[in-house]
């Protein structure tokens, strides 16, 4: 990634904007942090939030007329915080901090001229940047009578930050003279300065600077406390750049009050009534007030996303990672799982102010670490082994419909309704051919896996073979039920008509096989069908059809989540992928109808009923919420058999792939050892080959206890192990695991 | 190359079908994407069979194989 790529990333994303308040408030103080900690009864920590920004905190803080409070958010839910108030109750409830530590001296001293609120605070913000300064004055007044000692104790810290106050000062235009003469320079606080004295003209409004060299004037009139400091502070950042001898205007934008680009959303928030101030808050009082605070942010993307969640920050922090993912040249790149974690879902774009698109970013990314070689070769492996499978042999198909020498239609259910619900599969086609006539078949993947792992180059060739099968048939129109291969067909095959089975059904009207039980199913909605109101209308014709009462979870249609599979998630990290599923079964109480094969699977392996939409379209014997959900090696043998099963019965041809030696190793599992290779992905296959290979060599390792034998292989580039037994009728595997580092000149 | 040991990694009743033998613990080297460690592990004294215990696998060796994926 480019650096100006990741600035444009970094502008969109507008979390880190300050919320109304701040951005309103001329001296940009964090209420939000006040509040936040106020809120929580950390009084003297809310306070220094306050003495931080403020110069003469103790002062301001008391008489801060709050223009936050016109602009704040919490306006028109309830009315805005009280935050004058607050800052009312802090002054006087909390112990100060210690008082702010000015820069090192830098040996230049300018001279206050004029000592009303302006003045000082000039003064205040001089010294702070290290000047000395001295404020003549007739005597220093910030123009409303305070409790005792307030005034006096600010001006004793300012004694302490290196400022020396002249009272009963001859205010004439020869001091202003005198003092251009021996300091750096010189400001004027025109509202506590004879009119005579006033002989520069209107100060520049950005500056303060006037046509003397040197001397900066305040402009007249002001009567705003809040707005008096921030002249103050504008005269101390001029009097610095004039001293550093940089440019006065540059990136002054922020000084003052501006626009603030931050979004948050209001139509959850409750209107509650702010706390009576009058008379002063008391600690509860003040508590309950900035406790109404909304703590303005956006975090509209992570709100609804587990990965974003899980992360822990937002959108504008994770583009940065993934930059600086890419920059390592040696050492361990620590964002690798962060961006392969992302289910490319598209629903982040989708309620984002400013479209940042988190699926984008990290597709990019994949695609870059493919190029360079820093992909972590274990991430998506087992995906694309399994789609390679789907494409294989023993899988994949393209034939005319039996007895047809051209196709109309061809029926493509892809590889994942194929692995869960073969029968399912079977009956739909048959469905479309009893009614639409010449409907071939097309069986195997439609590549998603290989795009979504950043993998151009694999998913090209897969598209290639794909559409040879398809061009081979005649390029009929391809009838898809899934809505990631829709998606995914519709983009590469621009070519190739791609019609869904459902708005088919839609026109066609319900299969015989239909199931009209009606009662209440709340709708998921597959994340890939985000961009298609067509399709999701179209489920939602069959389902009224079918007599269903729908409820729509919270976030579904267009702002539908993923369930977890999408983007190989639950390939990368399991654990978040299994979050994502649950966060989708908890969304509601009724049972979930899908039309996506992975949603059901994800979703009912939490536990939730859901079922497909061919549950209920072509029902096979059991209950529809009820269908097992095969484990890994049961998916792709639930494949092989379609494929033998359909080229038997429909078109009478043997498979005419003969099977392999490890193949007619006999074995079964034990629980343990059935539960041990399906968490760690290790199929039936994988066991036959080391049953086969350990048969073969007469090599392995038996236990001097339990008599069971053990034996390991590596058939590409992971070693499995296999504990099992020898019995008259096979093997019984009681456990399994694997690892990918070598033995090096060891066993095979 | 200094010779790493990992705690509680023995052969945990296993021995060698082929030559009879009991196990016995020597330096295996392993590698892994252009690392090469040297590790203690249970070996066959005759025929050099490695055992690769499960928690080894499942443990130390599945961090290492991680970390190295991300260098
Ligand atoms: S929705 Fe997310 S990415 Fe967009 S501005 Fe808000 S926090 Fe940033
Ligand atoms: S609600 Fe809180 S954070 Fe938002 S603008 Fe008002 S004071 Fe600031
Ligand atoms: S999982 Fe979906 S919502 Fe979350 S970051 Fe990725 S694309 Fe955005
Ligand atoms: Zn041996």
């Amino acid at each position: 990634m480019e650096q100006a790529e990741l600035r444009q990333w970094e502008y969109k994303c507008i979390q880190e904007e300050s919320p109304r308040c701040t951005a309103a408030c001329p001296l940009h103080v964090d209420a939000r942090e006040c509040c936040s900690l106020l809120a929580a009864r950390r009084v003297d920590k809310a306070w220094a939030v306050l003495a931080k920004t403020m110069p003469l905190p103790g002062v301001l803080a008391r008489i801060c007329d709050a223009p936050c409070k016109a602009a704040c958010l919490r306006k028109d839910k309830g009315g805005s915080i009280e935050m004058g108030a607050l800052e009312r109750f802090l002054a006087d409830a909390a112990q100060s901090p210690k008082p702010p530590r000015p820069l090192p001296r830098n040996g230049k001293s300018v001279a206050v001229i004029g000592g009303t609120m302006t003045g000082l605070c000039a003064a205040w913000e001089i010294a702070r940047k290290g000047f000395a300064v001295t404020v003549y004055c007739t005597r220093p007044d910030v123009g409303v009578v305070l409790p005792d000692g307030v005034l006096d104790g600010e001006l004793a810290v300012m004694d302490r930050m290196g400022v020396t106050i002249e009272r009963d000062a001859a205010l004439t235009p020869e001091l202003v003279e005198a003092q251009l003469e021996g300091r750096d320079a010189v400001f004027i606080d025109s509202d506590g300065v004879p009119e005579t004295m006033l002989t520069f003209g209107e100060p520049d409004e950005i500056t303060l600077g006037t046509n003397r060299l040197g001397l900066f004037v305040g402009r007249t009139g002001e009567t705003s406390p809040v707005f008096m400091a921030a002249a103050g502070r504008r005269a101390a950042n001029s009097i610095l750049r004039f001293s550093q001898g940089v440019s006065m205007v540059k990136s002054r934008e922020l000084e003052g009050p501006y626009e603030t680009r931050l979004y948050t959303r209001l139509d959850k928030v409750d209107p509650v009534e702010p706390v009576p101030a009058d008379g002063g808050y008391d600690e509860a009082g003040a508590v309950r007030e900035a406790a109404r605070c909304l703590k303005c942010e956006c975090m509209e993307c992570v709100k609804g996303c587990v990965y974003l969640k899980h992360y822990k920050q937002y959108p504008k922090v994770y583009i940065r990672q993934v930059y600086n993912n890419e920059a390592i040249v040696r050492g361990t790149r620590q964002a690798n799982k962060l961006i392969n974690s992302c289910m490319l879902c598209g629903l982040c774009g989708t309620v984002c102010p400013e479209d940042f698109a988190m699926d984008d970013v990290c597709l990019e990314a994949r695609r870059r670490m493919i190029d360079k070689g820093t992909m972590p070769p274990s991430a998506h492996e087992f995906a694309l082994r399994d789609m390679a499978f789907a494409d294989g042999v023993k899988c994949a198909l393209a034939r005319h419909a039996p007895g047809a020498t051209e196709s109309e239609y061809v029926f493509f259910p892809g590889c994942q309704l194929t692995a869960t619900d073969p029968g399912g599969a079977e009956r739909a086609y048959a469905d479309l051919r009893a009614r639409l006539g010449k409907v071939g078949l097309i069986l195997r993947c439609c590549g998603a896996p290989a795009r979504w792992s950043g993998r151009e180059a694999l998913f090209e060739e897969s598209l290639a073979e794909l559409k040879a099968a398809w061009e081979g048939l005649g390029s009929p129109r391809i009838i898809a039920a899934c809505p990631s291969c829709i998606k995914t067909l519709r983009e590469a095959m621009p070519d190739a008509e791609i019609v869904s089975h459902w708005s088919i059904l839609n026109a066609l009207g319900l299969p015989e096989t239909a199931l009209r039980a009606g009662g209440t199913l709340a709708v998921n909605d597959p994340c890939a069908a985000r961009e298609d109101g067509a399709l999701r209308a179209d489920v939602r014709g069959l389902l009224d059809a079918l007599g269903v009462s729908m409820v729509e979870p919270e976030y579904n249609g267009e702002l539908t989540q993923c369930c977890g599979y999408g983007g190989l998630l639950n390939e990368v990290d399991p654990e978040l992928g299994q979050a994502a599923a649950r966060a989708r079964a908890e969304a509601v109480a009724e049972d979930y109808v899908t039309y996506c094969a992975m949603c059901r699977e994800m979703i009912a392996r939490t536990g939730k009923r859901t079922m497909h939409l061919y549950d209920l379209l072509y029902p096979g014997d059991g209950e529809p919420g009820a269908r097992p959900t095969p484990g890994h090696s049961e998916r792709r043998e639930n494949r092989v058999r379609l494929r033998e099963r359909l080229l038997r019965e429909l078109w009478s041809e043997a498979d005419g792939v003969s099977a392999e030696d490890f193949e007619k190793i006999r074995m079964t599992c034990t629980e343990a050892g059935a539960a041990a290779m399906e968490a760690r992905r290790i199929l039936t296959s994988d066991v036959q080959k080391v049953l086969l290979q350990a048969e073969r060599s007469g090599r392995h390792l038996v236990h001097g206890e339990t008599g069971r034998f053990l034996a390991s292989f590596r058939p590409a580039v992971v070693t499995y192990w296999v504990e099992y037994e020898s019995r008259d009728d096979g093997y019984l595997v009681h456990n399994a695991w694997c690892h990918r580092m070598k033995i090096k000149g060891g066993q095979p | 190359m200094s010779v790493i040991t990992v705690p509680g990694t023995g052969a945990g009743g296993w021995r060698c079908a082929a030559c009879d033998e009991d196990m016995v613990m020597k330096p295996v080297e392993l590698t892994y994407l252009n690392s090469q460690f040297t590790v203690e592990l249970p070996v066959c004294p005759q025929c050099g069979y490695v055992l690769i215990p499960e928690h080894l696998a499942l443990g130390k060796m599945y961090q290492v194989e991680q970390l190295l994926e991300d260098k």
